[in-house]
């Protein structure tokens, strides 16, 4: 598989500015970042970020050794080439007229998705999976009517026993 | 156990450093730090008249004694003065702390009077930065801020502290370690690296050593040469690394880049392979990046893993400190000499020497000034240079012998920078002579300055190189830009009277047979001195690569100048 895109986990100090510093990062070197999402992990004090770069329009190598420069990052691993699972969470509110509702549930059913609100000419589903699931159930229920849609960006996690969280530093990329 | 104000452990704690001077500007949001510093008399202050100035003359002084330089300013505008010379610090890896004095706490994001997110706006421009609203922990920020500061690549922190927070009390213990568990410096390259860079080296039949600032910055001089020696390998210095290797040791060949030598550049086109320690490949060494060193197996030592590859290909990556890797290498690595290497590359110099380092007959050119320079002081002085031709003339021309001897701002190509720069490496080094050579434009950018040399009694000679043009800028408009100058002419006051108003004594050189006598007028005068050398208004810095184009296209004066090819690349 030809790894256009790459998946970073990051492990940062929860330090005042830590993500504004990361994102001003990106900014500044002119990285393209296709999704970023942080939320707190096992360790409090440490929070873990998921980033999704292009790997074609920008190098990921470079990435990995600014961020690493950031005092308060931690571990950066690039997990694209280990197995791992990959989650966005979609909620997704579709024009749902009563003809139209079972069809839709029906389709809801095939992707595992919850309904999870519904009035009379709206319905609101969650679904979370791989980006490309989420993409493929978007373009399926497009054609119904999409009112709002949002999506929260990556998460993964590699399979196995072993963690990104293991010794925080990585002999390659030493912060200098 | 004893209590203090946050503004007596923000002094005990510059004591802890190290620190014995600072150079700053008072203001509201840091008043209650002015109020403690009489209480600390090994704390001097140097109160410059801008910011921007307290800034350089940290650099200049964390340049040359390579000990953490300290600059104070208040919060808003005076922090916002700070940013140049951040930025500066930042781009040439300078260890400086910058303190900034922020608005109460309670007024922080209300838009109080004179406030600015000053950790915000110098987030992209500091290794680290730090906002301090509790007292307790200033003592930790500290003693983080300077290890920040001065180990791994070196860079700028900034520390903005709340002004209550400055009043506020608590129990002073200053930290003996640092916990950043995120910041563990690599010092020595891998082994493996090393072996692999070795057996390359051993191979090479051209092999070119690239030093730059990091062989300063990380005092490896003496490594650089005992490996140069043993070696045979000729070394090649950028803009920031001049002075690391004596001008004058045979093995020693000049700067490379946009106005390097000659045969510097073709050593680079040439060579086999390319040992590069402590420098960055800026675009202005590299030229255009696809046909740089387009023969070389290229091997990196940085202290930063991340310029490893960031511009150029490497065969051998080493991330370490520049000194513990060259007595590595200079272990393992064959005795060698490169004789018929380095004859060739004399041989291309021997051919060029004349005309480059010649002044066109008859005229009264920068040339003249930087020959007498060197024939005078025989390299014993220091030298803090602004930004422009002259800054290139003097990078080219005079003859740096000593370490830290030739101070410059190279990543960010600061102008205004010469004048304050020059008194932090007057202050760091008080008996020794300094000079710093500004042109007429850039002078006028830091002038101010000249009030603190008087306050301060600095000793320091200043040198205008007056062509009456932003000349670098006007040079060009005559090459790339049809010749139109577009605000580059430039009035200035009569410098010398100037310098009169403020107390200090001058002359005006306006021929070449008076150079040498008002250098030696300079010295000899007990105190700051300044000359004007009125030099020819057009001459050109060569030889020069035109901006994007190859560094095997050098062009050596104005006959060789295609315009059109020039314009086609920029
Ligand atoms: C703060 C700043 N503004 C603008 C420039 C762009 N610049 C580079 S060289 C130069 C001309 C410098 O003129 P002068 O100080 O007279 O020196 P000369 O080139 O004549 O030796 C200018 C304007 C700069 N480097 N720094």
């Amino acid at each position: 598989m030809f790894a256009m895109k790459h998946t970073l986990v990051a492990l940062l100090r929860d330090q005042p500015g830590v993500l504004n510093r990361s994102v001003s990062l990106f900014r500044r070197r002119g990285f393209n970042i296709e999704s970023l999402t942080v939320g707190h992990t096992e360790t409090p004090g440490i929070s873990r970020m998921t980033l999704v770069v292009d790997g074609d329009t920008t190098s990921v190598e470079q990435v990995i050794k600014q961020l690493y420069k950031l005092i308060d990052v931690l571990k950066v691993s690039d997990v694209s080439q280990d197995p791992n699972v990959t989650r966005d969470l979609l909620l997704v509110k579709v024009y749902a007229p009563p003809a139209k509702r079972s069809e839709l549930m029906q389709l809801a059913d095939i992707f595992g998705a919850k309904i999870v609100d519904v009035v009379p000419d709206a319905m609101m589903i969650e679904l979370s999976g791989s980006p490309e699931q989420l993409d493929r159930f978007v373009d399926l229920i497009r054609p119904f009517g999409i009112r709002e849609l949002v999506r929260t960006g990556c998460v993964a996690m590699t399979r196995g026993a072993s963690t990104v969280s293991g010794p925080y530093q990585n002999q390659e990329f030493r912060a200098a | 156990m004893k209590t203090l104000t946050g503004a007596q452990m923000m002094c005990e704690a510059l004591l802890a450093e190290g620190v014995d001077v600072m150079f700053g500007y008072p203001g509201g949001a840091i008043m209650p730090f002015y109020h403690a510093l009489p209480e600390y008399p090994e704390l001097r202050h140097i109160l410059v008249r801008h910011e921007q100035a307290a800034g350089h003359a940290a650099e200049g002084y964390a340049r040359t004694s390579g000990k953490v330089g300290v600059c104070v300013a208040t919060s808003g505008p005076g922090a916002t003065n700070l940013v140049t010379a951040i930025a500066d610090a930042m781009m040439d890896s300078v260890p400086i702390v910058a303190i900034t004095g922020q608005v109460v706490t309670s007024l922080i994001g209300k838009d109080g009077f004179q406030e600015t997110d000053v950790t915000g706006i110098t987030q992209p421009i500091t290794k680290h930065n730090y906002l301090v609203t509790d007292v307790r922990d200033l003592p930790r920020v500290f003693k983080e801020a300077f290890h920040i500061a001065r180990t791994g690549r070196p860079g700028p922190v900034l520390i903005d502290v709340a002004k209550d927070v400055q009043n506020a009390r608590g129990v002073f213990e200053y930290p003996e370690s640092v916990d950043l568990p995120g910041y563990k410096p690599n010092y020595d390259g891998n082994r493996r690296q090393i072996k692999e860079a070795a057996n390359l080296l051993n191979q090479a039949k051209k092999p070119l050593i690239m030093a730059g600032h990091g062989i300063l910055l990380g005092h490896a001089s003496v490594e650089l040469r005992e490996f140069a020696e043993k070696t045979g390998i000729p070394v090649i210095t950028t803009l920031l690394g001049i002075s690391c290797i004596p001008e004058d040791h045979p093995l020693s060949l000049g700067m490379p880049g946009m106005h390097g030598w000659v045969h510097v550049n073709r050593a680079i086109q040439e060579c086999d392979v390319l040992f590069t320690i402590g420098a960055r490949f800026d675009d202005r060494v590299t030229g255009k990046l696809d046909t740089f060193a387009r023969n070389a197996k290229i091997i990196h030592v940085d202290i930063d893993p991340a310029e490893v590859g960031k511009n150029v290909i490497t065969a051998v990556p080493i991330v370490g400190d520049a000194k513990r890797v060259l007595e590595n290498l200079t272990e393992i690595v064959n005795a060698n000499e490169h004789s018929e290497w380095l004859n060739h590359i004399r041989d291309i110099q021997a051919t060029r020497s004349k005309r480059q380092r010649d002044p066109e007959s008859g005229m009264f050119t920068p040339h003249h000034v930087y020959a007498e320079f060197t024939r005078i002081m025989q390299g014993e002085f220091r030298v803090c240079t602004d930004v422009g031709q002259h800054q290139m003339w003097a990078a080219q021309l005079i003859e740096y012998m000593k370490p830290h001897t030739h101070i410059t701002s190279g990543g960010l190509g600061t102008m205004g920078f010469a004048l304050p720069a020059a008194m932090g490496v007057q202050v760091a080094c008080p008996n020794e002579e300094v000079w710093a050579i500004a042109g007429d434009g850039g002078f006028q950018m830091n002038l101010q300055e000249l009030a603190t040399v008087v306050q301060e009694s600095l000793p320091l000679k200043i040198c205008i190189i007056n062509n009456g043009y932003l000349g670098m800028v006007r040079q060009w408009q005559e090459l790339f830009h049809e010749r139109r100058y577009s605000a580059t002419p430039m009035w200035s006051p009569d410098f010398i009277k100037l310098a009169d108003a403020y107390g200090i004594p001058g002359v005006r050189v306006e021929r070449a047979e008076d150079v040498a006598e008002a250098i030696q007028q300079a010295r000899s005068t007990n105190g700051p001195f300044l000359i004007e050398f009125v030099v020819e208004r057009e001459v050109n810095v060569y030889p020069m690569v035109a901006p994007g184009a190859s560094i095997s296209d050098m062009f050596e004066d104005p006959s060789e100048v295609e315009i059109e090819d020039v314009v086609a690349v920029k």
